[in-house]
């Protein structure tokens, strides 16, 4: 298949509000690739943009749960099973002392799964996107916002697109070269 | 608007923010402190003593290596001395930014946006400062590896059933989960100086670090997610590290340390420690870099509020230590606090109480609350009241046990002082690098304070 020159459109917007509803207009006009870029998260814009499945929980709670088993099995391997010490006459599986290590160990694997799960499933790192080749881009980290409807979308085309987007009164438009 | 931010200024009381900021002035201020602003001869100064003490404590430290503990003052009965009073403190301290960053962040409380980068910088600083003194303690510190359970050929692991071994666990989960919290608020950071630095190399190393991080709503949408998970794994943690750190003391049958208080008595002390830093670094830094706008009058007053009601926690822990000593009818525990109030160690008890106890009780008044001149030096009293309270703690109470034959003293040599005061400057040099490499104010957190960011359906 041969690669779009157009990688998507991108419209400029000056406030987080304009940019909320351009995203909801846009979606209600059936588009579904779009994306929209803030410096500061946006309560519900990512709903309005059709994103509804949000896995970081689940990564964490799997995260925990594998933490505290490891925490848990490796003490009473170690001390009951692989190299059985008395140590003051204590049981071998001494559980109330276990307890401390499986609270941490569950913590520092659910932490770890939120932070690498959140990149993961993000994508990142990823140095290069074409987003950034649009110059105007650089103020996405500041205090201006974009919404873009890629080129994969079923509904795009170049022309009918770049007007949908004109009559949402953005402060700009760019074509996103892929 | 939010709405802590709203009632706030109906209140006519200092804001969150003083007003009159945009999403681009609220940027270019806090990240014109790392691209442009040239480093003062002040700065140069500060980091050269701070970075002087950090050699004086690697010398302590190379030359400890070569002796062995014995050029400390532990002799026995007393095997704890500096190394764990300043670990105990160091670890306290850190407490504090980890209150600040995800405590807050769950009590949905906005004020802590303007504090909590340099408050969770402090605690990495801190943790490992912290973390220096255990591994060196131990005796052959080139072994200190064996307290993880790692497959040796010697066939054996470590001994789970000692609040010794949690200690571990628990401060390494620590100050692991600090740092990934730390780095995930930065990655926003990251991106903003990734697109306003104009040094190749600063582009390059801040674009790295920013992971391509681009502002999309999905990206956002999970990133909050795994922030707001993170801080509520990082609530019980911080809770359970202090714990855990008093079970070293709590769980031996040393009358002083074998009281149910410790716990709780720790863990708000630690918070009281860790606010009086974030106080003695906010009030010069906000001065220093013109950042009263953005770190106000609310934020000092909060902050001593939460140590007054911190230190009353430590007032009535060790009235209950006391209570508790007559109460019992134990002839030991009643000598323990016998001996801390007319002992050899009397001074430092009484300083102890003057400096944990009486003087912070200044900030019932609303005057001292709002000077940061007073909040400055009183921070510094209760930062030494709450370093004699960890050497009470570990040297009176061992210096004087069961049996009369094997009472001892314990005095702090010269390397004891030179390898503390090494760690402060350590942790200053830290601070200093990351005031000028480092957004210290969270910039994309202060954006969602402006009125401009509320959105309405």
């Amino acid at each position: 298949m041969k690669r779009d020159p157009v990688y998507g459109i991108m419209a400029e917007f000056d406030s987080a509000q304009a940019l909320v509803d351009a995203a909801r207009l846009t979606h209600q006009a059936g588009y579904q690739r779009i994306d929209a870029y803030s410096p500061f998260p946006i309560e519900g814009l990512a709903e309005e943009i059709g994103f509804h499945r949000d896995e970081v929980p689940l990564v964490v709670l799997i995260g925990g749960i594998v933490g505290g088993l490891t925490g848990y099995l490796m003490q009473y391997w170690m001390s009951a099973v692989d190299y059985p010490l008395n140590i003051g006459g204590k049981p071998y599986h001494s559980w109330p002392s276990f307890i401390v290590i499986t609270f941490e160990m569950t913590i520092l694997f659910a932490g770890i799964s939120a932070v690498f799960g959140m990149l993961a499933l993000n994508g990142l790192p990823m140095p290069y996107h074409p987003v950034f080749n649009v110059p105007r881009f650089s103020s996405a980290s500041k205090d201006r916002f974009f919404l873009i409807v890629f080129s994969s979308d079923p509904k795009y085309d170049l022309a009918g697109t770049r007007g949908f987007l004109q009559d949402l009164k953005p402060r700009s438009i760019s074509e996103v070269p892929s | 608007m939010d709405e802590q931010f709203k009632s706030t200024l109906d209140a006519g009381q200092a804001p969150v923010m003083e007003p009159g900021y945009t999403f681009g002035t609220v940027t270019e201020k806090i990240s014109a402190i790392v691209l442009t602003r040239p480093a003062s001869n002040g700065w140069f100064i500060g980091f050269g003593i701070a970075f002087l003490l950090t050699m004086m404590m690697l010398y302590a430290i190379g030359y400890l290596f070569l002796k062995g503990v014995g050029i400390w003052g532990v002799t026995i009965p007393i095997g704890w001395g500096f190394a764990i009073v300043n670990f105990v403190w160091w670890i306290g301290i850190g407490h504090a930014g980890t209150l600040i960053s995800a405590i807050l962040l769950l009590l949905r409380q906005s004020w802590r946006n303007s504090i909590n980068r340099f408050a969770e910088a402090m605690t990495l600083f801190a943790v490992a400062c912290a973390g220096i003194f255990p591994a060196i303690h131990v005796g052959r510190p080139w072994l200190a590896y064996w307290l993880f359970p790692y497959p040796s050929t010697m066939g054996v692991w470590p001994q789970f059933r000692s609040p010794l071994i949690w200690d571990v666990f628990a401060v390494s989960t620590y100050a692991t989960i600090s740092a990934l919290f730390w780095f995930i608020g930065l990655i926003p950071d990251m991106a903003t100086l990734r697109d306003r630095a104009t040094h190749p190399a600063a582009r390059i190393i801040y674009g790295m670090l920013s992971m391509g991080w681009r502002g999309s709503a999905r990206h956002w949408h999970r990133y909050e997610t795994a922030y707001l998970l993170l801080a509520g794994l990082a609530t019980p943690l911080v809770l359970s590290v202090h714990t855990v750190v008093s079970f070293d003391f709590a769980v031996g049958i040393v009358p002083g340390w074998h009281t149910t208080i410790f716990p709780p008595y720790f863990v708000a002390g630690a918070i009281y420690s860790g606010f009086a830093m974030v106080l003695m670094l906010a009030i010069p830094i906000r001065k220093i870099y013109n950042l009263e706008d953005f770190i106000t009058e609310l934020h000092l007053q909060n902050a001593a509020k939460v140590m007054l009601a911190t230190g009353l926690i430590v007032a009535y822990g060790y009235g209950i230590e006391a209570f508790m000593g007559w109460y019992s009818g134990d002839r030991y525990d009643a000598f323990t606090i016998w001996n801390r109030l007319h002992g050899p160690y009397a001074v430092p008890y009484w300083s102890l109480l003057i400096c944990n106890i009486f003087i912070p009780q200044l900030l019932w008044i609303k005057k001292m609350r709002t000077s940061p001149v007073a909040l400055f030096l009183l921070s510094g009293v209760i930062l030494v009241g709450m370093w004699l309270e960890r050497f009470i703690i570990v040297v009176v109470s061992l210096h004087r046990d069961f049996l009369t034959s094997s009472w001892g003293m314990y005095y702090p040599t010269r390397w004891d002082w030179m390898t503390y005061i090494g760690t402060i400057g350590m942790f200053l040099a830290a601070m200093f690098l990351f005031l000028r490499l480092l957004p210290a104010i969270s910039i994309f957190e202060m954006r969602t304070l402006l009125p401009e960011a509320e959105v309405k359906e």
